[in-house]
């Protein structure tokens, strides 16, 4: 039984697979709010590094950098 | 707001940041009817309660295959209209569809194991899949092999519109072939096989495992223009240090 439900005689392969979702899925979201953290404090560390300096231009996507 | 406004990395985080919550909010509650739903719907008459394995199996496996359809029509970005975008939103696709194509492939096995008596076999729908997952590690591989993001943009458009003809492979496979994987049963000529008990639960799954891959679809994008800034500035100051 599980959560009040009888899954019969194939309950551990039934809650294997949800227990697995819940691993991977969780993995994920774990991943991209990491990252997210990661690249936030690592931009705002360079932002301040570049602030006083001179002011940068917003280069974006291809990391190529645009002068002019 | 036209697309290639959004080409503004400033103007694409403020729209990331501010459309996140609302998505993030829509994948809970779907993820939380689902689930309900799937707790309630009754077992299948032959398959028992294994059936409520298919709540999670066939969602991950309509988004192991959607994943690398924006990843191709991501490509057609790249190499086409070479928008800037295009390769961001193919880079964050792949190892969503990555997670979902191993779910896909795990939960199968187990719910292969007492309906069909093994864990494994290789039919068309089974190795075609295993494909399109290894397929996903070639492109994530091939993403930190290449260090500029422009030259590793365009070999992996390639590469994934080639990929791309696993996708009919998929998708026919229990039709072209004698499967031990039953064929479709939701999207059909002459309409659903499954009972609507079981359907909605399913549809609802559906929705929700969705609205989560676009969520963090769209959240991972937002990080991979962050670290291309991050790049850039790192750039910058090696050629500030390296002037001075």
């Amino acid at each position: 039984m599980v959560l009040g439900l009888d899954l019969g005689p194939h309950a551990a392969f039934i809650e294997s697979a949800y227990a697995i979702a819940v691993v991977i899925l969780a993995a994920l979201i774990i991943w991209v709010v990491a990252d997210h953290r990661r690249q936030a404090r690592r931009l705002a560390d360079l932002e301040a590094y570049g602030k006083g300096r001179r002011a940068e231009p917003d280069t974006g996507f291809s990391g190529k950098v645009e002068s002019g | 707001m036209p697309l290639i406004d959004l080409a503004n990395p400033t103007r694409f985080r403020t729209l990331a940041d501010r459309i996140l919550p609302w998505l993030g909010a829509a994948t809970i509650l779907a993820f939380a009817l689902g689930l309900q739903q799937a707790y309630f719907a009754p077992n299948d008459y032959q398959q028992g309660a294994t059936v409520k394995i298919m709540f999670l199996h066939v969602p991950s496996a309509w988004l192991s295959t959607m994943a690398w359809g924006v990843m191709s029509v991501a490509a057609l970005g790249t190499l086409v209209w070479r928008h800037p975008l295009a390769d961001v939103a193919a880079k964050s696709a792949a190892p969503l569809g990555a997670a979902f194509t191993l779910l896909c492939l795990i939960t199968g096995s187990l719910w292969g194991r007492p309906m069909w008596g093994t864990y494994w076999v290789w039919d068309a729908r089974l190795t075609s899949e295993l494909v399109l997952f290894l397929m996903y590690l070639g492109v994530i591989a091939l993403w930190h092999t290449i260090d500029d993001p422009g030259r590793a943009a365009r070999a992996v458009a390639v590469l994934t519109l080639v990929g791309a003809l696993d996708l009919p492979i998929i998708k026919f496979s229990v039709d072209w072939w004698n499967t031990l994987h039953q064929p479709a049963s939701v999207f059909r000529v002459g309409g659903s096989t499954i009972d609507r008990s079981m359907l909605i639960p399913l549809l609802i799954m559906a929705i929700a495992f969705t609205l989560l891959f676009f969520t963090l679809h769209l959240a991972a994008m937002r990080n991979e223009i962050m670290r291309r800034r991050v790049r850039t500035l790192l750039m910058l100051r090696a050629d500030a240090a390296g002037g001075h």
